[in-house]
């Protein structure tokens, strides 16, 4: 019993402090993502406060946060979505892979991290965080802009790629034979096509079943749907959050908004949980010695990004302004950078990948959203002004007329 | 004049289109129900320069200040394409300057119908027989291309 009372305290003054925290953020604008890491970092292993009874918990919850978090980012897009945005931005998203899923991987492989780091780093790199980039299009009123679908597509096409990299990574880490991992992977594809193809097909089959008009039923025959699925999925080495995202996909409608809103709650609670986790594991001390490489990193995250918006928008017939805007917008890092990272440090890849991605994401989900915010009004000064283009397009044929 | 559609993965739909004067506007519609109307830069034609959010009944009214002289014009032009029904606006001659509509027994003499009489940019639908004209009165006539004809002679005569 004594326990109990220190579990809850130790919970208590964890969930207070996100909250307070979470406020300042809300006022400040940006994410609260970096500041709920910064929050784990200063408890736990090398933190101010060492935490002793609640750790186990925090742990399940935290991988509760992380199904929680590909389920609702399933939930956002329906399978045609996903098909059609396959079909219509593959090359956008191609260079979008490549260029950013390059630089992790070589700053890991410079720093003599091996192989299967470098596969890590490279998805820590590799992914927008869909969540704080909808955030700044909607704060910054970028929404209606012509640049927004080209921009949505490629984070479509990223979580995509997320739901066949996370089986990759996942064996990759299990340090399975080459066989076995063809054959996981294998595994993957094929349930990722057949959860596209009976979403596409039958989506109204497993809506049937879930559809509830009670909000209740309908909450726990979603979740726990989801852990079972999740549940499988990791016994069959696919990696549990990939379950989750699929069953996000697989649901659709109606129903998927009413599910959306009923676990967005749940999911910001455990993912919460999710990113202390992270910062308790990570001791402070070891994030200094890595924070140049996080910065240069971050850096030229920075720049390829912008690369990758510029190109994308640019194929899609943006202006100047409309192109740096996208690339903007996908600067930030986030959730599932972490995720991944979380997936390298529990299966033991190097001790300094985890101090280096936190240190990433610290970076990118604090100054993505506010470099978009700042850079505004110097983006706009970019615009083709076509207007002025028209004015002095007229003038110069008045002048350029001949004298009657 | 074309209303582009644009899918927005996660989000919704957006229409829009390029007005005459040439100006961009659209509409982001969520689906969660909410709607956006937007309007772009014109020195930046990519970019969002005013996001009006409108609930259900909002846009519903703009729907209805917008639409609705609209409706009016089309339905107008429905019933001129039923066939052998004609509506036509006819003048009113100062012989029937402050005498009631009834006198005139159109509908007795002709078969046609008035249904309304335009005064002065007014428009009173369906007149009842004691409405009194006046001479600068245009009086809307509905029946068959002789009927039609044969009422505004009497509205024009004495």
């Amino acid at each position: 019993m004594h326990e109990i009372g220190i579990i809850f305290l130790e919970l208590g003054g964890i969930i207070l402090g996100l909250g307070v925290i979470g406020s300042f953020a809300m006022r400040a604008g940006i994410s609260p993502i970096p500041l709920y890491l910064m929050a784990g970092l200063a408890f736990g292993h090398g933190g101010i406060v060492p935490l002793s009874t609640s750790e186990e918990f925090i742990h399940t919850a935290s991988e509760i946060g992380v199904i929680l978090l590909l389920l609702t980012l399933g939930l956002e897009y329906n399978a045609d979505e996903l098909v059609t945005s396959l079909k219509g931005n593959a090359r956008g998203g191609i260079v979008d892979l490549v260029l950013n899923a390059a630089p992790g991987a070589i700053v890991a492989l410079l720093l003599g991290w091996g192989p299967v780091a470098a596969v890590a780093m490279a998805g820590v790199t590799y992914a927008t965080s869909s969540g704080i980039t909808a955030k700044v299009l909607s704060d910054l009123g970028w929404v209606g802009n012509r640049e927004t679908p080209v921009v949505l597509s490629l984070l479509v096409f990223e979580d995509l790629t997320m739901a066949l990299y996370l089986p990759i990574l996942t064996a990759i880490l299990a340090g399975v034979s080459f066989a076995a991992g063809a054959v996981t992977v294998a595994i993957a594809l094929a349930t990722v096509s057949v959860v596209l193809l009976v979403s596409l097909k039958f989506g109204r089959v497993i809506e049937a079943f879930v559809r509830s008009p009670n909000p209740e039923v309908l909450l726990l025959k979603v979740f726990g749907l989801t852990l079972l699925v999740a549940g499988i999925a990791q016994e069959l080495q696919v990696s549990a959050a990939v379950g989750a995202f699929l069953v996000g996909i697989a649901l659709s409608g109606e129903i998927a908004h009413e599910a959306m809103a009923l676990l967005a709650p749940l999911r910001d609670l455990f993912a919460a949980m999710f990113f202390v986790f992270f910062g308790l594991n990570t001791d402070p001390a070891t994030i200094l010695p890595m924070a140049g490489v996080a910065v240069a990193l971050a850096v030229i995250s920075i720049i390829t990004k912008l690369v990758t918006g510029h190109y994308a928008a640019k194929r899609a017939g943006i202006g100047k302004a409309g192109r740096a805007r996208a690339g903007i917008a996908i600067v930030p890092r986030g959730e599932f950078n972490i995720v991944i990272a979380g997936l390298a440090v529990a299966a033991g890849a190097h001790p300094d990948l985890g101090p280096l991605a936190a240190g990433y994401v610290l970076i990118l989900a604090a100054f993505g959203p506010l470099a978009a915010r700042l850079l505004q009004s110097a983006i706009s000064a970019l615009a083709d002004h076509p207007e002025e283009k028209l004015i002095a397009a007229l003038k110069l044929r008045r002048n350029s007329a001949p004298e009657r | 004049m074309d209303v582009e559609q644009t899918a927005l993965p996660g989000i919704g739909l957006r229409h829009d289109f390029t007005t005459r004067a040439g100006r961009r506007i659209g509409i982001v519609s969520y689906r969660t129900g909410r709607r956006d109307l937007v309007v772009y830069d014109p020195e930046d034609p990519d970019r969002v320069s005013e996001t009006v959010k409108l609930n259900d009944e909002e846009a519903d009214a703009l729907v209805e200040l917008l639409g609705a002289p609209r409706i009016v014009a089309r339905l107008n032009a429905l019933h001129r394409e039923v066939e052998g029904l004609v509506s036509i606006k006819a003048p009113v001659s100062p012989h029937w300057d402050g005498r009631p509509m009834g006198e005139a027994q159109i509908r007795t003499l002709t078969g046609a119908s008035i249904v309304a009489v335009i005064r002065s940019s007014q428009v009173h639908t369906s007149p009842p027989p004691d409405f009194v004209l006046a001479g600068q009165d245009i009086v809307v006539v509905v029946g068959s291309p002789e009927t039609t004809e044969a009422a505004a002679e009497i509205l024009a005569g004495g």
